[in-house]
């Protein structure tokens, strides 16, 4: 229960650290909070030769306005995203999932970018990007790029990030005002990682629905976006949405697995009614923005 | 595999260390600087046993690498007490309403309740509640726990 030897390195700037990733030709694993990763190195399912520590980097933590939408750097602490003012306004459905990340004592330290680059696939962080349409900003000595979330995530722990990538930012675009939150999760105890989530949010004009992101966690392999309930719900009056008829197009795509905490039938009965408890709960004005 | 030289206040006491890169504050706390007060449960994060206070806030020590807490201000379950025995109000707090029976988890337990009610914030009795899920107990069933938070939430700081 001790990790693996390794070294350390606190690089202070982005280029820095993207030089020291591309120097351990694959050998490195970056940290944020470690709430994820720690348990990964003491457990020795990861043994990198190089661990690059994120949390001494310039600008890492903060939250910023940006054009069409919110950009959040990945060494924010979830404890800080919880009670930050810019975030509850303008991403509601972030903070609201953040409540169900781990303990107070995880929160404490654990980033949100840490979360949404590991890409556990019952956590609430990947599945919140995926929903709400977010971008994740990569950055290697290679040069920049951008990826939708929805592009991210390719299996449990796997994502199109390139061992000498580093994220640096995620890219959370406007839902407007007024936009409901959607947002449900089933866990055995509070803090557990989830046998069943949904997440998401309705962008409205007025009592229609012009816009629906909505994905599952804890249903597959990765967070799975309900693109073909996305599109029934859109341009529909908030009235005329049955969610029980969306149900079945909601679970099109999940993958659900079976563990020793549930089985996949478990998680497929219990998801169908969470999402559409969830889903009426976002269209009676439970959780406005 | 790197060594690294820190500096750390733990329970008002400079203490400084080389440290392996793979030492968790955990293990260095316990074996280096000899506050066995920290407990070592699950060391993957789920126990809660092994958490302390850094630079006021309550985090789980095995998730967190002593190299990370170099200029730190840390305090365990040992730094609690005034110097004349006079327990914290948490203990104070713990102690009246029974809330321990063997003790593993206890300081674990202090420790987030003493950050909390420490803290710039004054927690609700539903915000002291709600971190005791990051922590296990096996033997009192909560129930003393939760009227110690209780208590807490009444003021008694």
């Amino acid at each position: 229960m001790k990790p693996a030897p390794f070294d350390y390195v606190a690089p202070r700037t982005v280029a820095e650290a993207c030089s020291i990733l591309t120097d351990a030709g694959g050998g490195a694993t970056v940290i944020a909070g470690g709430q994820t990763l720690m348990p990964l190195l003491n457990l020795r399912m990861s043994q990198p030769f190089v661990l690059v520590d994120i949390n001494a980097i310039a600008g890492f933590r903060d939250v910023t306005r940006v054009d069409g939408g919110t950009r959040v750097g990945p060494g924010i602490r979830q404890a800080d995203a919880l009670k930050n003012a810019t975030l509850s306004r303008h991403v509601p459905a972030l903070v609201r999932a953040l409540g169900h990340v781990g303990h107070h004592q995880t929160r404490n330290r654990g980033t949100v970018g840490g979360s949404v680059a590991l890409g556990e696939p019952a956590a609430e962080m990947p599945a919140t990007a995926v929903a709400l349409g977010a971008s994740i900003e990569i950055a290697s000595t290679r040069g920049t790029r951008t990826l939708a979330a929805r592009d991210f995530y390719i299996g449990p722990y796997m994502t199109a990030l390139e061992p000498d990538e580093l994220v640096t930012g995620i890219f959370y675009p406007d839902w407007g005002d007024g936009h409901r939150v959607v947002f449900g999760e089933v866990a055995q105890r509070p803090g557990d990682f989830a046998l069943t989530g949904v997440v998401g949010a309705l962008a409205l004009d007025g009592a229609i629905i012009t816009r629906a992101g909505l994905a599952w966690f804890a249903m597959g392999p990765t967070p799975l976006a309900m693109q073909q309930a996305e599109a029934a719900i859109a341009g529909k009056a908030l009235e005329d949405v049955d969610a029980t008829a969306l149900a079945d197009l909601a679970m099109a795509g999940t993958a659900p697995f079976d563990d020793h905490h549930a089985s996949a039938e478990y998680r497929r009965t219990v998801g169908r009614r969470l999402f559409v408890r969830t889903l009426n709960g976002a269209l009676k004005q439970e959780h406005a923005a | 595999m790197s060594a690294h030289t820190l500096e750390m206040t733990i329970n008002g006491r400079r203490h400084a260390a080389t440290v392996e890169a793979r030492t968790s504050l955990s293990d260095y706390l316990r074996m280096q600087a000899g506050y066995t007060g920290v407990q070592v449960g699950c060391e993957h994060g789920v126990c809660g046993a092994c958490t302390v206070i850094v630079d006021g806030q309550a985090v789980r020590s095995c998730l967190m690498l002593a190299v990370q807490a170099g200029g730190s201000t840390v305090t365990t379950a040992e730094g609690l007490a005034a110097p004349d025995g006079t327990l914290h109000p948490v203990q104070q707090a713990m102690r009246d309403n029974h809330a321990l029976q063997c003790g593993f988890c206890t300081p674990s337990v202090v420790c987030t309740l003493a950050a909390l009610t420490e803290g710039d914030e004054r927690p609700g009795e539903d915000d002291l509640i709600a971190a005791m899920s990051g922590h296990i107990c096996r033997c009192t069933g909560y129930q003393g726990i939760r009227k110690a938070a209780s208590a807490l939430a009444g003021g008694a700081k």
